[in-house]
C-alpha cells in the first residue's frame, strides 16, 4: 500500500509539533480596528460596498446576538473567548479586487503554491491537452478565500459557458443580488445560534454556488480557506443553490499558520437543494491544532446545513476533520422534499489535546426520506473525541428511513472517545437503526502486523486507514490519496 | 539453526517458560507437543517477539546471531515467522493490501527489490492457487468472516510470500477438518527445504501423519522434558500426557 509507506516517509520528514501547512505569510493587511460593535459591522458592509438591505440584515442579527450566550452544552472545555480582543476584518492591503491573476500579489500566490493549490489555470490545465470542459474534467476550480476576502476565483468563464455561478459572495451580492436575497438566510436563519449569529453579523466573505436547472456542474469546485492574520476571527459564508436537476459536487480545505494564541473560526454553509439536485459536500478541514502541550490552534465553530427542499433531492456531507484545537461543528440535512435523501460520512481524528465534538443532525419532515450516517471517531494522545447526533422524524413524516453507524477507536489510553445520539420519531411508520462500537487498536492486531514485517507506525497507519475506509471511499478521487497520508501524519506521536 | 538456551519467561507475575533448551539444525522439522498449559504456546510468542512475554534469562540465537533484543519486524526480516494460532483480524484491510504490505516491508529490509503491484499479483495467484485459496478471499478484509480453515491456509499463504527461514507453526491444526488440515499440511511440506528450519506445535499426533517431524520433543511445565524421534508421538498418543503432569485430552 504506497499511501501507507508514503504516510511513513512524512512522518519521518517531520518532527512532532511541526505542522505542515504552520508557515505565515508576510504580507501587509488592512484591518479594521479590534473589537466588535455596531461601527465594525457597518465597517465591514462599507468595505465591502454593500446594499442597504445587507447591511440591515447584519445589524440585526448582531443586535440578537447581543442578547444570546455561549451554547456550553458541547464536551469542549476552553477558556471563555474575549470577541473585544480580536479583528473581525483583514485584508492584503493589494486586495482592493484584482480583475484577473496578473495583478494578484504575487506573495499570495507564493502562498497558494507552497500550500498545494496551484491558482495558475495554465498550471492546473498543463497535460491536459485540448480537452474539453465537462469531459475530461480539468483541475478543479478554486475559489481561494485569505483572512477575510476571496483572492481569486478560478475557471470562472469556463463555468460561466455551463451557467454556472462560482464567485466571492461579495462578488454575488454586487452581480446575483436575487439569488443571494432569495436564500441567504434562508436555511441557517440569522437567529439559529450564537456562532452562526455572530457570523451573520460580521462574515467576511466566502464562495457562492449557482448551478442552474438541469445542468451537471462540469468541475469539481472548492474553496480553500487560509487564516493568516493574528488574532483575527474567520467568519466566512458559503452559498450553494443546486436548482433542479442540478448536481455538484464541492470540496473545502483549510488551514493556518502555527500561533501561540487561539484563532477563532466561526463559519456558516448554507446548502440548498430544489428538485431531483445533488449536491455532495467534502471537506478536508486541516487547521492548526495547537501544539503537543495543547497552546494554541483554531477554534472550528461552524454551522453547515444542507435544505433538500425539493422532492427526490440528495444532499451528502463528508467530512474528514484532522485540526483545530477545538472542533463543534454538526453538518445537517433538513429533509423537506419528499424523497429526499441525506448522508453524513465523517473521519474525525484527534490527537495531543484536541477537543472534537461534531456529528449531524438528519430532520425528516417529507414522505418517504432517508438518511445514512458513517461516523468513524479516533482518538489517541490525550484527546477528546465526542459524537453528537440528531435523528428526527416529523408527524408528517410518513416512512423515514435512518441507518447511524458510530464507531470509534482509540489509540492508547489517556484519550476519550463518547457518543451521544438523539433519535425522536413522532410519526409510527419511521424506521431508525443505530449501531455504535468503540475498539482499541489492539496490542495483537499491532504484534500480528509487526510478526509479517511491518514497523509499529506502519502498522498503525494500516490498521486505521483501514478502520476509515467506508468512509473514505465516499471522497472525490484527488482528495483520496492526500487524505491517507494526513491520517498518518495526524496520529504521530500516538505510540510509544 | 537455532538454538535455545535456558530460557525463562513470564507473563505478568508468572513464569511460565522455566529453563527450556532446544536446538533445531538448519532444514530439519522439529515437533513440539505437551499438554494444555506447558508453555507450547508461550515459547512460539517469545520467539517471535510478543512483549506480553517477558524474557528474564537465556537466550535464542538463530543462525548465530541473538534474537531476543530484536523488535518483532525486526526478526520478520531475519526470517522468522509465526504461524498464528488464532490469526487477527483486520477490518476494511482487503487481504491483498495486506500481503503486499507485509512482503514488500520485508523484502526492503532484506535489501530485495520491492514487488510492482502486476508481478506481486502473479505471485500470490500461483501461492493461492496451490493452496486451494479462491482469489475473491483475497479481496476480503483480512480474515474477517473467514473460516477457520480460511484463517490458517491464509496463515500458509502468508509464510510461502514472506520466505521465511525459520517458520513457527502454532497449533495450525486446531480447529481443521481433515480436507483442510490435508491441504494445510501439503503447503507446509512443500517449503521443507534443507534451507529451513521448522518448529511445529500440537497437541494431537495427528498433524504430525501428515508433517512427519524429523524429531519430537515434548514440554511440559515450561520445560522440554523428553525428546525422540518420530515414533515418539506415537507412543504419545497411545500413552497420553499423564506421566508429564497433564490431564487426559
Amino acid at each position: 500500500m504506497p499511501a501507507v509507506e508514503e504516510t511513513v516517509e512524512r512522518v519521518r520528514e517531520i518532527d512532532v509539533d511541526k505542522y505542515k501547512y504552520g508557515f505565515s505569510t508576510d504580507i501587509e493587511s488592512i484591518k479594521a480596528p479590534k473589537g466588535l460593535s455596531e461601527d465594525i459591522v457597518r465597517f465591514i458592509s462599507a468595505k465591502k460596498g454593500e446594499p442597504q438591505w445587507l447591511l440591515d440584515w447584519r445589524l440585526e442579527a448582531y443586535r440578537r446576538w447581543l442578547t444570546m450566550s455561549e451554547p456550553e452544552w458541547a464536551n469542549v472545555h476552553y477558556p471563555k473567548i474575549d470577541f473585544q480582543e480580536l479583528y473581525y476584518y483583514a485584508a492584503p492591503k493589494s486586495m482592493d479586487k484584482p480583475k484577473s491573476l496578473d495583478e494578484v500579489d504575487p506573495e499570495l500566490l507564493a502562498t497558494y503554491e507552497k500550500l498545494g493549490i496551484p491558482l495558475s489555470e495554465q498550471k492546473v490545465l498543463a497535460g491536459v491537452e485540448g480537452a474539453e470542459l465537462g469531459t475530461a474534467r480539468p483541475g478543479v476550480a478554486v475559489d481561494a478565500v485569505f483572512d477575510s476576502v476571496s483572492v481569486i476565483t478560478t475557471f470562472q468563464k469556463e463555468l460561466e459557458k455551463a451557467g454556472v455561478i462560482f464567485c466571492s459572495i461579495s462578488e454575488a451580492v454586487k452581480t446575483h443580488p436575487e439569488l443571494v436575497k432569495k436564500y441567504l438566510g434562508s436555511v441557517v436563519p440569522t437567529s439559529d445560534n450564537y456562532y452562526a449569529t455572530l457570523n451573520s453579523a460580521v462574515f467576511s466573505d466566502g464562495s457562492f454556488v449557482y448551478i442552474p436547472e438541469g445542468v451537471r456542474c462540469p468541475m469539481e469546485l472548492s474553496t480553500y480557506f487560509r487564516i493568516n492574520e493574528k488574532q483575527t476571527g474567520q467568519f466566512e459564508r458559503t452559498l450553494i443553490i443546486a436548482d433542479k436537476g442540478a448536481y455538484v459536487s464541492y470540496l473545502e480545505g483549510c488551514t493556518a499558520p502555527m500561533r501561540d494564541e487561539n484563532q477563532l473560526h466561526a463559519a456558516v454553509v448554507e446548502l440548498v437543494a430544489l428538485d431531483d439536485a445533488e449536491i455532495k459536500y467534502s471537506t478536508v478541514q486541516n487547521w492548526y491544532p495547537g501544539n503537543s502541550e495543547g497552546q494554541g490552534g483554531v477554534y472550528n465553530f461552524v454551522t453547515k446545513r444542507g435544505d433538500c427542499r425539493g422532492k427526490n433531492s440528495k444532499i451528502s456531507w463528508t467530512q474528514v476533520e484532522t485540526g483545530s484545537a477545538i472542533t463543534w461543528k454538526y453538518p445537517s440535512c433538513i429533509l423537506r422534499g419528499d424523497g429526499s435523501r441525506g448522508e453524513f460520512y465523517s473521519v474525525a481524528i484527534s490527537n495531543g489535546y484536541q477537543q472534537i465534538d461534531s456529528g449531524t443532525k438528519m430532520i425528516h419532515l417529507g414522505k418517504n426520506t432517508s438518511s445514512r450516517i458513517i461516523s468513524k471517531g479516533i482518538s489517541a494522545g490525550h484527546s477528546n473525541n465526542t459524537y453528537r447526533g440528531l435523528v428526527s422524524a416529523h408527524r408528517k413524516a410518513s416512512n423515514a428511513r435512518n441507518f447511524t453507524a458510530c464507531d470509534s477507536l482509540l489509540i492508547g489510553d489517556q484519550c476519550g472517545a463518547h457518543t451521544v445520539p438523539y433519535l425522536e420519531a413522532k410519526n409510527s411508520t419511521a424506521v431508525f437503526e443505530h449501531e455504535a462500537t468503540t475498539s482499541k487498536i489492539s496490542d495483537d492486531q499491532l504484534f500480528y502486523c509487526m510478526q509479517r514485517g511491518l514497523s509499529e507506525e506502519e502498522a498503525i497507519a494500516l490498521i486505521v486507514n483501514g478502520f476509515v475506509r467506508d468512509v473514505l471511499q465516499h471522497l472525490p478521487m484527488e482528495f483520496m490519496a492526500e487524505t491517507q497520508r494526513l491520517i498518518g501524519i495526524s496520529l504521530e506521536g500516538s505510540v510509544g | 539453526m537455532l538454538e535455545i538456551k535456558n530460557l525463562h519467561a513470564r507473563i505478568e507475575e508468572k513464569e511460565i517458560l522455566k529453563g527450556l533448551d532446544l536446538t533445531i539444525p538448519t532444514g530439519e522439522v522439529h515437533a513440539i507437543m505437551g499438554p494444555n498449559g506447558s508453555g507450547k504456546s508461550t515459547l512460539a510468542y517469545v520467539l517471535a517477539g510478543n512483549e506480553n512475554y517477558e524474557v528474564t534469562e537465556g537466550s535464542v540465537k538463530w543462525n548465530g546471531e541473538e534474537i531476543l533484543d530484536m523488535e518483532p519486524d525486526e526478526r520478520a526480516a531475519t526470517g522468522v515467522f509465526l504461524a498464528f494460532q488464532y490469526p487477527m483480524e483486520i477490518p476494511g484491510v482487503a487481504t491483498m493490501t495486506f500481503l503486499r504490505t507485509a512482503v514488500n516491508a520485508v523484502r526492503k529490509a532484506r535489501g530485495m527489490e520491492e514487488y510492482s503491484t502486476p508481478e506481486f499479483m502473479k505471485v500470490v495467484r500461483e501461492k493461492a492457487n496451490e493452496l486451494q485459496i479462491n482469489p475473491e478471499m483475497l479481496k476480503r478484509p483480512l480474515n474477517v468472516g473467514f473460516s477457520g480453515g480460511e484463517k490458517k491456509r491464509n496463515e500458509i499463504l502468508q509464510m510461502s510470500l514472506l520466505e521465511p527461514s525459520l517458520c513457527v507453526l502454532d497449533e495450525t491444526d486446531s480447529g481443521l477438518d481433515i480436507d483442510a488440515l490435508r491441504i494445510v499440511a501439503e503447503g507446509v511440506n512443500a517449503l521443507r527445504s534443507e534451507k529451513r528450519s521448522m518448529l511445529v506445535i500440537t497437541h494431537y499426533q495427528r498433524l504430525l501423519n501428515y508433517i512427519v517431524p524429523d524429531r519430537v520433543h515434548v514440554m511440559a511445565d515450561g520445560k522440554v522434558v523428553r525428546s525422540g524421534d518420530a515414533d515418539l508421538a506415537l507412543e504419545l498418543e497411545e500413552t497420553g500426557y499423564a506421566e508429564f503432569g497433564g490431564k487426559a485430552a
